[in-house]
């Protein structure tokens, strides 16, 4: 017995030694101090200094006019630019998936371009070809038109990226299955596809709202940042920091702040009933 | 199968107004009076000193969010302790905040008008206004790419050939340089192709953390803005056709990097 | 005839799937495709329900001509190796869908649904949804919703494939039991001439995209039309230079005209014993009872005289060759 705990305890030793928990502490300590300094403590600045506020002055701050102006037309706008992508996304996905076509990689490679351009520069591209000397003679500069239009050239990847692998794993004997029970293709895609692809679609389009709720680079140009007709919240609050209103600044943040955390509880829900169902 | 095309037809109308048209046209818009006028653009001091100063802040900003990336992904997939969830949660944050709200934040903290600011400021450490600024900015804003690169591709290799180095004799810090780092190479490449394009291109939180000071915090997102502001399309249209180089080539190493079994 | 498939040509890309297929069906008959994997028998199930276009050729199904009627207009089940199940529908609403696509009122929906949730055993698993079935269960519910809308045949293609040995036991002893009730014509395609033999009326082998034999399970078995039939429908050895089956080889220690082998080695496999020899340079087995073993008391280096029994003694043309049409 006692030569059986002798040789175990060496092991033991060894295993805690080398074994994955050593160290966890450290690391852990490490990783929340440096998400802390860079994330977190900023974060909680932008909230505090608002709350200092108190309720009634942050309300006020919100409501002024060019700031409600600017939160309403960001949300209008965002709120337009998920339901576009919801369509339109999906759309693309489908293609991409099922259509063979010449060229169709370089296409599905192109839908990541959004994500790697800089904003300042996806503004730029738009202004030049939808500005004041469009070739195509469409002028949206200075519109909120432009201003959906630079959402939705940002924000076109969350729809189709989400819905994509979804419709790769979605099996074609289930579609077979329903059109030998009678279903026509419209009934199919109805009855079938679409319950499937709902939940990665409703997950895209909401990704795509909190972008474009943050959005900044890209409306920048093409919106011309005219008060109460086409300034974004993020340019608002961009206007209140250079003119050193920092409290209306941090009250306009943190609303966009319990909007981007509201839509990533939806987000989870969302994840969520599309485990249960899926 | 006429609505097959027809479904073709607006995909690729869209995309074609929406991404290639534009693109293109800026593409085009640099280089209709030949490579000349394009050289002198983007060779004129404050453009070159943009561009070595962008180079800079991405540099520190990937060389942190590297370390922190592979570090953060062996946690939080090869450790167990209370609160994971909220950590995996909190590090998906900045995916979520508006660059304008990053900005702010770090002045809120950071300024010299506040008290961890101010102290920094007295012991000869000026951060906004400043590259530091700009390169904490840059790290909040790419802080999950390396980390969710990595982690997926951790998990998968899951924990037994580090056990089998363990029994071999190697250290952690062995088993970890000839074990999980070959094991996790090519998503870990990735993961800083993804890091490193968005710290080039990074331009809201640095527009409010640098001051932009022409020729000393401006970096070239913020080139491009102050060029075509002043007027100065054929800088502002050089300097983006740079910047759109760089991004569609983030986007051919990415997609050779990426795991093949991953859409 | 329930189905008739008349000179259907199909091929994916440059390769020949199916080439020249002729075929009948019974009405109420229960039929199996059997043949090696890629040999067509898929493709040839997937061309009568019409969810591929065969190149050239035609099927009627019950006396209509459907070759260009999409499969929503064919009116067939189709049961899929892998079940198909819709996951965002209960049991209930799975059976349910054929009826609901086709606008039944909703009680006889209620009615029909009840019934066949009933013949399928799955009554108390309407309400839950196909992650919570086993794969039995599952290929159970999409045999109910196959047949709950009435279709003049049953198309099932691999039903058993992917369900372990048991269960598969189970549900092809189930699905004959099922076909004596409900009589609907059924046509299964299955790689295993085990299950053919046990649940099939007739077999229709297909190799290499032909049909190569048609007939009653003891027809393809005693009287293969061709060697591949021979060899894959039941184990064969090469005596004298001809395929005959193991079990139809006689052993006797007498020469009286038979080939002399030298025994080798013999295998008790409780009732059957497997006995491995050589005859003029040449390996052969015979399988016998454990009677004949002890009787003749084998053993390795015995000499032995080895005969065709009657039953096996040359595969005779049998009249159901290859492609013959009307059955």
């Amino acid at each position: 017995m006692s030569a059986v705990t002798a040789t175990q305890a060496p092991t033991r030793a060894r295993a805690r030694a080398g074994g994955p928990h050593y160290g966890t502490g450290l690391g852990l300590g490490v990783a929340v101090l440096y998400l802390s300094l860079i994330v977190l403590i900023p974060l909680a600045a932008v909230v505090w200094r608002s709350a200092r506020l108190g309720p009634v002055t942050f309300w006020h701050a919100i409501r002024q006019p060019d700031a409600w102006s600017a939160l309403s037309l960001t949300v209008g706008a965002s709120l337009l630019v998920a339901l576009l992508n919801l369509v339109m996304g999906t759309l693309i996905a489908w293609v991409l998936v099922r259509d063979r076509f010449p060229g169709r990689s370089i296409v599905d490679t192109l839908i990541d371009l959004p994500f790697a351009l800089p904003t300042i520069v996806a503004g730029l591209v738009l202004l030049a070809l939808y500005g004041v000397n469009s070739p195509l003679h469409l002028n949206l500069a200075y519109s909120r038109i432009g201003v959906v239009v630079a959402l939705l050239f940002v924000t076109l990847p969350f729809v189709v990226r989400t819905v994509q692998p979804v419709l790769l794993e979605l099996d074609r004997d289930v579609e077979q299955a329903a059109q030998t029970l009678g279903a026509s293709p419209a009934t199919t895609f109805r009855r079938i596809v679409l319950p499937n692809l709902l939940p990665a679609m409703l997950s895209g389009a909401g990704l795509a709202f909190a972008r474009a709720v943050a959005e900044f680079g890209s409306t920048n140009l093409i919106s011309g940042n005219i008060k109460f007709h086409t300034e974004v919240a993020a340019v608002n609050i961009f206007g209140r920091i250079e003119n050193d209103d920092v409290a209306g600044a941090a009250a306009i943040s943190t609303a966009l702040l319990v909007i981007a955390f509201v839509v990533l509880i939806a987000l989870d829900l969302v994840r969520r009933w599309g485990r249960q169902h899926g | 199968m006429a609505s097959r095309y027809a479904l073709r037809a607006v995909a690729l109308l869209y995309l074609a107004l929406l991404l290639v048209l534009p693109v293109g046209l800026i593409g085009y818009r640099t280089f209709q009076h030949g490579l000349a006028p394009f050289i002198d653009a983007v060779n004129s001091p404050d453009a070159r000193h943009a561009f070595w100063l962008t180079l800079e802040v991405a540099f520190w900003a990937v060389l942190a969010n590297t370390v922190f990336g592979i570090g953060g992904a062996v946690l939080l997939v090869r450790h167990h302790f209370p609160g994971k969830r909220l950590l995996s949660t909190l590090i998906d944050l900045p995916l979520a905040v508006s660059p304008v709200v990053v900005g702010l934040a770090l002045i809120l903290v950071y300024g010299a008008n506040e008290p961890v600011g101010g102290w920094l400021q007295r012991l000869g450490l000026q951060v906004i206004f400043s590259v530091p600024g700009m390169v904490l900015a840059t790290i909040f804003v790419c802080l999950p790419l390396v980390i969710r690169a990595v982690e997926p591709v951790l998990l998968q290799l899951g924990e037994e050939q580090e056990q089998a180095a363990h029994t071999l004799g190697a250290s952690r810090w062995q088993t970890f340089l000839r074990i999980t780092l070959p094991g996790i190479r090519w998503a870990l490449a990735y993961g800083v192709v993804l890091c490193l394009a968005r710290a080039l291109g990074e331009y809201g939180a640095v527009a409010v953390v640098s001051g932009r000071v022409v020729g000393e915090t401006q970096t070239l997102t913020l080139f491009v803005e102050d060029s075509f502001n002043n007027f100065n399309q054929p800088a502002a249209f050089a300097a983006a056709t740079v910047l759109a180089a760089i991004a569609i080539l983030t986007l051919l190493v990415a997609k050779l990097l990426r795991p093949k079994d991953s859409p | 005839m329930a189905i008739e498939v008349r000179e259907v040509n199909k091929s994916f890309g440059g390769t020949q799937v199916l080439t020249d297929i002729n075929l009948d069906i019974g009405s109420g008959s229960l039929s199996a495709l059997l043949g090696p994997s890629g040999g067509g028998k898929s493709t040839l199930l997937r061309v009568i329900a019409g969810l591929e276009q065969p190149d050239s050729g035609t099927v009627v199904i019950s006396g209509r001509d459907a070759t260009r009627l999409r499969p929503q207009q064919r009116n067939v089940g189709f049961v899929f190796q892998h079940y198909a199940a819709f996951k965002h529908l209960t049991v209930y609403r799975n059976v349910a869908f054929g009826l609901e696509v086709r606008r039944r009122p909703k009680a006889e929906i209620r009615r029909r649904v009840g019934e066949l949730l009933e013949l399928v055993h799955l009554e108390q698993f309407a309400g839950r949804y196909p992650a919570q079935l086993s794969g039995g269960q599952r290929q159970r519910m999409a045999l109910a919703r196959a047949l709950a809308v009435e279709p003049e045949v049953l198309l099932l293609d691999e039903p058993f494939g992917a369900l372990d040995a048991q269960v598969r036991k189970e549900l092809r002893a189930w699905l004959r039991r099922l076909h004596d009730e409900v009589h609907v014509t059924t046509v299964f395609v299955t790689h295993d001439q085990e299950e053919a033999m046990d649940v099939a009326d007739e077999i229709v082998v297909l190799a290499g995209g032909r049909v190569e034999q048609i007939g009653s399970p003891a027809d393809v078995y005693d009287h293969p039309a061709n060697s591949f039939v021979m060899s894959f429908l039941g184990p064969v050895t090469r005596l004298d230079g001809e395929l005959v089956r193991p079990h139809d080889i006689e052993l006797s220690a007498e020469p009286a005209g038979g080939t002399p082998a030298r025994v080798v080695r013999v295998v008790r496999l409780g009732f059957e014993v497997r006995v491995e020899m050589r005859a003029a340079g040449e390996d052969v087995w015979a399988q016998v009872t454990r009677e004949v073993a002890d009787r003749l008391d084998l053993k390795p280096g015995d000499t032995v005289h080895l005969r065709p029994s009657a039953a096996g003694r040359v595969p005779e043309p049998s009249g159901l060759t290859r492609q013959a049409p009307g059955l």
